[in-house]
């Protein structure tokens, strides 16, 4: 069934059009005016404002390593993240911790840990599944290189990202 | 030959043109930019420069190093031609605008003309030319359909231009814009009867017409210079860029200089038979006669004068721009056939009869 839009009966001098346009005309310059005072919110001016301290809280940024309070790199290499990882960003080769060494009940840890920067797609599933809290996601948005391989984060930068960070899963704690 | 008066003539043109013109040109598009984002709560180009006041410099040096890209499909020569037979007939116009009153004793208008008016109308109508060439060589959809829209708005626009200043050439009683100035010092601007002759009843009578071919005539120059919410041979929503989709680089520019040149022609053409041209309001520094010398400084505010209207004019435009939607096609031939053209033919009437009947 075709449906009848019922069109406004206009008057006379809006048959005219020169009073909406004076109109409109109004609503324009108000804004203009605006602007030029700097009432209206407006653009970030990028390279020099940055948006550091307007992130959100739950921003998902790069991710990263973090260590814990006694220095002690949390990731176990369990690897569930570079299983989950959907652009298969990251890539993990495990390593034995050797016996002498103080957290040898660990057993595992990284020997390489490389994010691929260009494939990350910043979906925040490997810190959704990581069981240790060892991989984060981070505020860093500003991610630049001039090559591929530059684009590349290794275990070292991850932590340097990272930092350390306090609190929870405590169970490869010397003292339990 | 007169070789003196052949030596100032291309003082003037060069003086005009290359560096008054061609400059506004450029900074109009600049203004756009920057108008257009503050009426739309943005800041526009603010990088290049001081508040981005370089930015034409920028987009100039961009467009003469991008690549001339010619198309397989169209047909050369008139591709190559189009762009130059937009921005010719936009710059050939200018040269019967009087932009000052006199400096040092020279009239400050290229060509002395006599038939002002009827020149510029003549030669603006040719820029349709360029337009529709683009379209026809450009061999595909869209640039054809911008260049067919633009044969049939022309049409349906000019004759409501050229009848909506019929009122005014009876009112001034001549086709010199010179004088047609002159005469606004002396007695009020079309647009502010409000010194001199104009001052009576008859004058504000007068000011009835003048007033609806006021408002015709800045209607026809909106579609004359394919300006929104005429602009409809471009048109971006509906035919990618209309008659200049194929064009890049340089030749693009052109069409983009000519535009806006033609829409400083017409501010110009605005000012001169509406506000009084070069003169200040209330006959301030109004010369004598046509023929009186002023003083060089007079002259050179007198030349200030000018442009302010004309960039106060421009301005206008762009507000225009950014403040109304696009007109239907149909809708626009409505208003140019059936309203314009109507009204602007009863406008002649009502102003012989008040010529007449009102002493």
């Amino acid at each position: 069934m075709a449906i009848v839009v019922k069109r406004p009966k206009l008057k006379w001098w809006e048959q005219l059009y020169l009073p909406g346009i004076l109109k409109g005309l109004g609503i324009t310059l108000r804004h203009f005016f605006a602007t030029l005072r700097g009432k209206t919110k407006v653009t970030m001016q990028y390279p020099e404002e940055k948006w550091n301290d307007h992130l959100p809280e739950h921003y998902r940024g790069a991710p990263a390593l973090v260590t814990d309070e006694q220095d002690r790199e949390r990731c176990v290499a369990c690897q569930l993240c570079e299983f989950i990882c959907p652009p298969r960003a990251i890539t993990i080769k495990p390593e034995e911790i050797p016996s002498e060494d103080k957290w040898a009940k660990v057993e595992k840890r990284p020997r390489e840990f490389d994010i691929d920067m260009i494939r990350c797609i910043y979906c925040g599933l490997c810190e959704e599944v990581c069981p240790e809290q060892a991989i984060f996601l981070r505020k860093d948005y500003s991610i630049t290189g001039t090559s591929r391989a530059e684009m590349v984060h290794h275990k070292k930068k991850l932590y340097e990202i990272g930092g350390q960070r306090v609190g929870l899963v405590n169970k490869w704690n010397e003292l339990k | 030959m007169d070789w003196t008066f052949l030596a100032l003539s291309v003082v003037k043109i060069i003086g005009l043109v290359f560096l008054v013109i061609l400059p506004m040109v450029a900074y109009s598009v600049w203004a756009e930019r920057r108008v257009s984002a503050a009426i739309q709560d943005r800041v526009g180009p603010n990088r290049v420069g001081i508040a981005g006041l370089l930015q034409p410099m920028a987009d100039g040096l961009k467009f003469i190093l991008k690549e001339d890209f010619t198309p397989d499909h169209v047909r050369k020569t008139y591709y190559w031609m189009a762009p130059a037979l937009t921005m010719i007939p936009a710059l050939l116009t200018c040269a019967v605008l009087p932009f000052g009153s006199r400096l040092f004793g020279e009239k400050m208008v290229i060509a002395d003309l006599d038939v002002g008016p009827l020149f510029v109308f003549a030669i603006a109508s040719l820029s349709v030319y360029g337009i529709v060439l683009a379209g026809w060589a450009s061999n595909s959809k869209y640039p054809f359909f911008g260049g067919v829209r633009s044969t049939s708005q022309m049409i349906s626009y000019e004759i409501a231009l050229g009848l909506s200043i019929v009122p005014l050439l009876m009112i001034f009683g001549t086709l010199n814009l010179g004088e047609i100035v002159q005469y606004q010092a002396e007695n009020g601007w079309a647009l502010l009867p409000l010194w001199g002759e104009s001052l009576s009843l008859k004058g504000f009578l007068l000011f009835i017409p003048i007033f609806i071919s006021f408002i015709i005539f800045m209607t026809s120059i909106f579609a004359e210079t394919n300006r929104l919410p005429f602009d409809l041979p471009e048109c971006e929503t509906e035919l990618v860029a209309g008659y200049h989709t194929e064009y890049s680089s340089m030749k693009f520019a052109l069409f983009f200089l000519g535009e806006y040149a033609a829409m400083i022609i017409g501010s110009g053409l605005a000012v001169t038979l509406f506000f009084g041209g070069w003169s200040l309001p209330f006959g301030w520094l109004a010369p004598e006669s046509i023929e009186a010398d002023v003083p060089w400084w007079q002259g050179l505010i007198h030349i200030g004068v000018f442009f302010g209207k004309v960039i106060a004019i421009i301005l206008f435009f762009i507000w225009i721009r950014w403040s109304l939607p696009r007109f239907r096609y149909d809708q626009l031939m409505r208003l140019g056939w059936i309203f314009f053209f109507e009204i602007a033919v009863i406008n002649v009437i009502l102003t012989a009869v008040i010529l007449i009947w009102v002493k």
